[in-house]
C-alpha cells in the first residue's frame, strides 16, 4: 500500500466540492462560490502534481494504491486478483492533469452567467471534472474504464438540460454512441485480464508480451481501439462530435474539445501503443491514413460551415487527426522507433485543448452578446468588441500553428516525427494546415471584420469576469508556444518507455531483416 | 422430524406463522395499518434465526444434521443466501406497500399474509434438494401470487391473476411431466441420487444422458424453470401480468420470484446434472437463451410507454444477463480453476434486487400518487417529487450498467465470468444490448428531467416508504463503490455447489 494522496486529491477535489453544493449551497451565488473555489483549489492541485513530478527520476509517481478494493477472480494461473484503487501519474499523463485543471477552471469560470438550474448544472459540471481526472490518472485498468463510464451521466444531463437546439438528440446520440464504444472497451479489458491475471496498468505491457492471450490480440486491440476511436474522434464514428458541440453549453464544448477528446488520445497511446506493441506496427498505416482523412475531411468540411461553433467543432476533428498520424510514427524506420511523433500527438492533445477550449470560449462570449452564431449575420464586431476579437485571432492563429504559439510546436513535432516513416501522411496532413489556415482566417474576417453591423451597435467588450478563464487559457498557448519544453519534456519522458517498449517487442528487428 | 429439525427450519416456519398470525389478528384488530407494520416488523424474527443458522453452519458450509424431513431439504449457506435475500425483498415490498394497500380496503391484512406465503415457499425452493420437495414449495410459491396479482379488483388486474395462473399452471405441468421422466429413467428423486444414476447409465453411451427420453424431461425441466426466470421464449406472460398486477406485487414477482426461480435452477443444474457428467453442451442451450432473452427484453422495451410494462421487459432482459453467468456455470473454467459463473449470478442477483427494488419503490411512490404508470405522465417529475425523480434516475442508471452503481460491477463481473470460460461471443452481445438498454432507461430519466410538469403539484409520499426507498438507493450507490462483502457472500454460497459437483 502507497498513498501520497495528491491524486486522490485532485481527482475527488471536485467531487467534494459537488457534495457540499448538493448539502449546504443554499442560493446561487453560494453555488458558484463553491464550485469556482473548488476549480480553483483542484487547478493549483494540478499544478502541484505537474511540478512535483520528478522528470530525473521518471517511471510512475505519486502513487496511491490500495492492494485490495474489490475481488475479482481467483485464477489457478495468477491466483487472487482484485481490482485495486491505483492512481499514479508518469511524463504522458502529468501534463494531461494539468490540461484537465486548466480546462476544468475554465468551464466553471465561463459559467458563471448560468441561470437555468444552477445548483444541478455546477454539481454535473463538477462531477464531470472528477471522472475525467481519474481517467487520466487511474492505472487500474478497470478503476480506468469505471471513471471513462461514470462521464456518461454528467455529460448526458449537461447537453441535455443546458443545451440549445437539438440538445436532447445531440445529447442522447453522445450517450449511445460514447456507450457503446465503450461497451466494447469492456470486453476488451476482461480479455486481458483472463490472460494476464491483473488489471495493472503499469504491468500489462509485460504481461501481455508473455501471456498466451485467450483471443488473437488484434481482436482485443479492435475492442479497445473503437472505444478511444469514438472519443477522439476518428472518422466515421465522429459524427456525434458536432452535434454536441453544437448543441452543449460554451463550458461544456470547452470540456469536451479541451479534455474528453483527449482521454481517447491519451488511450490510444497509452493502451493501444503500449500494450499491444505489434499490433501497433502492423495497424500503424491505417492509423495513418484514418489520420489523414480526419485532418482533410475535416479540414473540407469546416470550411463549409457557416455556424461559428460549428466550425470549430469540426476543426476539431481536424485537429485530432494529427494526434492519429502522430501516433502512426511507432511504425518506426530501420528498425528504431524515435519518441518525437508521439511526443507530438501528446503536445497536440495539450495544445489543442488549450486552443480550442479557447475558442469555444469566445464564440459562447460572442453569442452571447450577439445572440448569433451564423457567420453571414456577424461581420464587423470587431469594433464593438475588440478585446474578444483579439483574443480570437490569437487562438485562430494558434489553431493553424502559428510560430510562438503551442499549436505550431505541436505539428512540427508530429510532422518531424511522421515524416521519415509516412512521407506521404505527413505531406497531406500538412496541407490541411493550407487548409486550416484558409477557414480560420475566413471565418475570422467575415464574422470579427468588415464594416461595422448597425444591429451590434449596443453590445460591449468582454467583462473582467469573463476574461479570466481567457486569459488563464492564452497564458498556457504562449507559454507553451515561447518555451515548450516545460511540456514536451514530460510526454518525451512519458512516451519514452512506449517507444522503446515497441522497438524491443513490435517485431520492427523481424520486419527489418525481411 | 425432531425438535432440530424444528430449528432448522424455523425461519420458513416463521414466516409461515407470520401470515397465519396476521390473519388471525385481523378478525380482532381494527387498525389495519398496524398489522402492516407488524409484517414487516415482524420479518425480523426469520431474518434472526437465518442469521442464528448461517453461524450455524460447518466450515463446508452445510449445518451438520443436515437430514431434515427425510433428507428432502438442506441449510447451506446456498439456501440462506437466498433465505436472506427473500426475507429482504420481502420487507422491501410490505414497506413500500404501506401506502399502497389501503385501495385494498378490507383485504388489506390478506394481501401480507398471501405475500408471506409465498415467501417461505421460495425460502424452502432455496432449501430442497428432492423433486418432490421442489415442487411443492414452488407451487407454495406461485398459488398465491396469483391470487395477489389479482388484488386491485379490476379488469387487469383479474387478467394478470388468471393469466398468471393459467400459465403458472401449465409450467408446473411440464415441469412436473419433466421430473416424472427423470424419475422414470433414474428411479429417484432426490437431486444427488439422480446424479449418482446418471453417472452410472450416462457416460458408457453416445446418446446424452443415455437416453433422449431423459433428455427430453431435463428440457421440459428447463422450459418449467424458464417460466419462473422469465427468459426468452418463456416471457410471454410477464408483461401483461406485471402490467395488470398491484405494483407491488409486480416488484416482488419481478425480484424475489425470478431469484427463487435461479434458485432451483443452479441447485438443479449443479447436483443433478452436474455438469461434467452431462454429455450435451448446457452452457450452449442457456447461452442462446440469455442472448435471445437480452435481446428480445431490450428491443421490446424500447416500444413500451408504460413503465411496468417496460420494467417487465427489463427484466427479460436482465434474465438474460443473469442466464450469461449460468451458461458460464455451466462451462469448464479454461484451466479448471473456480468458476465465476456461479457467484457472478448470485452477485448479480442480488444487485439487482437491490437495483429493482429502488426502481419499483420510487414508481409505486409516484404511479400510486399519480395515478398513472404511462411515462409521459412522469413528466418534470423533478419538480414535483425532487427525491423520487432522482432515486428513479440513479435507479436507472444502475439498471443500464453505468457506474458508480451495483449495476455496473454486476455487469462487469458477469461479463468477466462469460469472457473467462470462453464465451466473449456473449459477453460482446450482452454489452451491445446494455446500450440499446440505455435507450429506454435514460428516456425515464429525460421524461423526468427535461419535460415540462404537467401540474406543479408536489408529490408528498409517506415515511416506511421514504425509508425503503432510501435503504435501497444507499445500497445500490455502497456495492457500486464498494461491493466486497456482497461478492465474498455470493462467493461463499457459491463454494457450497462446487463442492458438491
Amino acid at each position: 500500500m502507497e498513498f501520497s494522496g495528491w491524486l486522490t486529491a485532485v481527482v475527488f477535489t471536485p467531487l467534494v466540492g459537488a457534495l457540499i453544493i448538493l448539502v449546504l449551497a443554499r442560493t446561487d451565488g453560494q453555488t458558484r462560490v463553491v464550485a469556482g473555489a473548488a476549480v480553483v483549489v483542484d487547478l493549483l492541485l494540478s499544478i502541484a502534481v505537474f511540478v512535483l513530478y520528478d522528470l530525473d527520476r521518471g517511471g510512475t509517481q505519486l502513487v496511491d494504491r490500495t492492494e485490495s478494493w474489490i475481488p475479482f477472480a481467483d485464477l489457478a494461473a495468477t491466483g487472487e486478483a482484485q481490482i485495486q484503487y491505483f492512481l499514479g501519474v508518469d511524463g504522458l499523463s502529468a501534463p494531461l492533469v494539468l490540461l484537465t485543471g486548466l480546462i476544468g477552471a475554465a468551464a466553471v469560470f465561463a459559467s458563471w452567467s448560468v441561470k437555468h438550474r444552477v445548483r444541478e448544472y455546477f454539481v454535473w459540471l463538477l462531477v464531470l471534472q472528477t471522472a475525467v481526472m481519474g481517467v487520466f490518472t487511474a492505472l487500474d485498468f478497470l478503476l480506468f474504464f469505471l471513471f471513462w463510464e461514470i462521464e456518461l451521466v454528467p455529460m448526458y444531463f449537461l447537453i441535455a438540460v443546458w443545451g440549445s437546439g437539438r440538445k436532447e438528440y445531440s445529447a442522447m446520440k453522445f450517450l449511445i454512441f460514447t456507450f457503446l464504444g465503450s461497451a466494447f472497451m469492456l470486453v476488451g479489458i476482461l480479455a486481458l485480464f483472463f490472460s494476464t491475471g491483473t488489471f495493472d496498468m503499469t504491468a500489462l505491457p509485460e504481461a501481455i508480451a508473455g501471456a498466451e492471450l485467450i483471443a488473437p490480440a488484434a481482436v482485443i486491440f479492435s475492442l479497445l481501439f473503437v472505444a478511444f476511436a469514438v472519443k477522439l474522434p476518428v472518422w466515421p464514428v465522429h459524427t456525434w462530435l458536432p452535434d454536441a458541440h453544437t448543441d452543449a453549453p460554451t463550458a461544456v464544448s470547452v470540456m469536451l474539445a479541451g479534455v474528453l477528446l483527449k482521454m481517447g488520445g491519451y488511450g490510444m497511446v497509452r493502451v493501444s501503443g503500449h500494450m499491444f506493441p505489434e499490433v501497433i506496427v502492423d495497424a500503424a498505416w491505417i492509423l495513418a491514413t484514418l489520420g489523414v482523412v480526419n485532418v482533410v475531411y475535416g479540414a473540407i468540411v469546416t470550411l463549409r460551415q457557416t455556424d461559428l461553433k460549428r466550425l470549430v467543432a469540426f476543426s476539431s476533428i481536424s485537429h485530432m487527426g494529427y494526434v492519429l498520424i502522430g501516433i502512426s510514427s511507432v511504425a518506426g524506420v530501420a528498425g528504431s522507433v524515435s519518441p518525437t511523433g508521439l511526443t507530438g500527438a501528446a503536445m497536440q492533445m495539450f495544445t489543442h485543448g488549450t486552443i480550442t477550449g479557447l475558442l469555444f470560449l469566445l464564440v459562447g462570449l460572442v453569442y452571447e452578446k450577439a445572440h448569433t452564431r451564423h457567420i453571414p449575420d456577424l461581420g464587423g464586431i470587431a469594433s464593438r468588441m475588440p478585446v474578444l476579437a483579439a483574443l480570437f485571432l490569437l487562438a485562430g492563429l494558434a489553431s493553424l500553428g502559428l510560430p510562438g504559439t503551442s499549436g505550431f510546436v505541436a505539428e512540427v513535432l508530429v510532422f518531424l516525427g511522421t515524416f521519415e516513416v509516412w512521407a506521404w501522411a505527413t505531406a497531406i496532413g500538412a496541407f490541411g494546415i493550407v487548409i486550416t489556415a484558409g477557414y480560420i482566417l475566413w471565418a475570422v474576417q467575415r464574422s470579427f471584420f468588415g464594416p461595422a453591423n448597425e444591429r451590434f451597435a449596443g453590445i460591449g467588450d468582454a467583462t473582467p469576469m469573463e476574461m479570466i478563464p481567457a486569459v488563464v487559457l492564452v497564458i498556457a498557448i504562449v507559454g507553451v508556444g515561447v518555451y515548450p519544453s516545460i511540456v514536451s519534456d514530460l510526454f518525451a519522458a512519458g512516451v519514452e518507455p512506449i517507444t522503446q517498449f515497441i522497438e524491443t517487442e513490435g517485431g520492427l528487428a523481424l520486419a527489418n531483416a525481411k | 422430524m425432531t425438535l432440530h429439525d424444528v430449528y432448522l427450519l424455523s425461519p420458513e416456519l416463521s414466516v409461515a406463522g407470520l401470515g397465519l398470525l396476521l390473519l388471525v389478528l385481523d378478525l380482532l384488530v381494527a387498525r389495519k395499518r398496524a398489522l402492516a407494520a407488524l409484517a414487516a416488523v415482524g420479518l425480523v424474527v426469520p431474518l434472526a434465526l437465518s442469521v442464528l443458522l448461517w453461524f450455524d453452519l460447518s466450515e463446508v458450509g452445510a449445518v451438520e444434521n443436515t437430514g431434515i424431513l427425510a433428507d428432502t431439504l438442506v441449510i447451506d449457506r446456498f439456501a440462506l443466501f437466498f433465505k436472506f435475500l427473500f426475507l429482504g425483498v420481502a420487507a422491501a415490498v410490505v414497506l413500500v406497500s404501506l401506502d399502497y394497500a389501503r385501495r385494498f380496503e378490507r383485504f388489506r391484512t390478506e394481501f401480507y399474509a398471501l405475500m408471506l406465503f409465498s415467501v417461505s415457499g421460495m425460502m424452502l425452493l432455496a432449501s430442497s434438494v428432492e423433486m418432490i420437495t421442489l415442487y411443492i414449495s414452488l407451487e407454495l410459491t406461485a398459488l398465491p401470487v396469483a391470487a395477489l396479482a389479482a388484488f386491485n379488483r379490476d379488469g387487469r388486474s383479474a387478467e394478470a391473476g388468471m393469466k398468471f395462473l393459467i400459465l403458472s399452471g401449465i409450467s408446473s405441468a411440464v415441469l412436473l411431466y419433466g421430473m416424472v421422466l427423470v424419475y422414470g429413467f433414474t428411479g429417484a428423486t432426490m437431486l444427488d441420487d439422480i446424479a449418482a444414476r446418471i453417472g452410472q447409465i450416462g457416460l458408457t453411451d453416445s446418446e446424452p444422458f443415455g437416453s433422449y427420453a431423459l433428455l427430453l424431461g431435463v428440457v421440459m425441466i428447463v422450459a418449467g424453470f424458464g417460466f419462473k426466470i422469465t427468459a426468452v421464449p418463456f416471457q410471454m406472460w410477464a408483461p401483461d401480468v406485471y402490467e395488470g398486477s398491484p405494483t407491488p406485487v409486480t416488484a416482488f414477482l419481478s425480484v424475489a420470484s425470478k431469484a427463487a426461480g435461479f434458485a432451483i435452477v443452479l441447485r438443479v443444474f449443479y447436483v443433478a446434472f452436474p455438469m461434467d457428467m452431462v454429455s450435451i453442451e448446457w452452457s450452449a442451450v442457456f447461452a442462446v437463451l440469455a442472448a435471445l432473452s437480452m435481446t428480445v427484453g431490450n428491443f421490446a422495451a424500447i416500444a413500451q410507454g408504460n413503465i411496468k410494462r417496460m420494467l417487465a421487459y427489463s427484466t427479460v432482459a436482465h434474465a438474460g444477463y443473469l442466464l450469461v453467468g449460468l451458461a458460464a456455470a455451466a462451462s469448464r473454467a479454461p484451466n479448471g480453476e473456480d468458476p465465476l459463473g456461479p457467484s457472478g449470478l448470485l452477485f448479480y442477483l442480488a444487485g439487482y434486487a437491490v437495483m429493482n427494488m429502488a426502481a419499483f419503490s420510487a414508481v409505486i411512490a409516484i404511479s400510486d400518487r399519480i395515478g398513472s404508470d404511462r411515462i409521459d405522465d412522469y413528466a418534470g417529475m423533478s419538480r414535483r417529487a425532487p427525491y423520487l425523480a432522482a432515486v428513479l434516475a440513479f435507479a436507472m442508471v444502475s439498471l443500464t450498467g453505468v457506474p458508480p452503481t451495483v449495476g455496473f460491477m454486476v455487469k462487469v463481473y458477469m461479463f468477466g465470468a462469460a469472457v473467462n470460460h470462453d464465451l466473449a461471443w456473449l459477453a460482446v452481445f450482452g454489452v451491445v444490448n446494455s446500450v440499446v438498454s440505455a435507450y429506454y432507461y435514460v428516456r425515464v430519466i429525460k421524461v423526468m428531467y427535461l419535460s415540462p410538469p404537467t401540474t406543479e403539484e408536489r408529490l408528498v409520499s409517506g415515511l416506511p416508504l421514504r425509508l425503503a426507498v432510501l435503504v435501497a438507493t444507499a445500497a445500490v450507490l455502497f456495492f457500486g463503490v464498494y461491493p466486497a462483502p456482497l461478492l465474498e457472500f455470493a462467493r461463499s454460497a457459491a463454494e457450497v455447489l462446487l463442492a458438491v459437483s
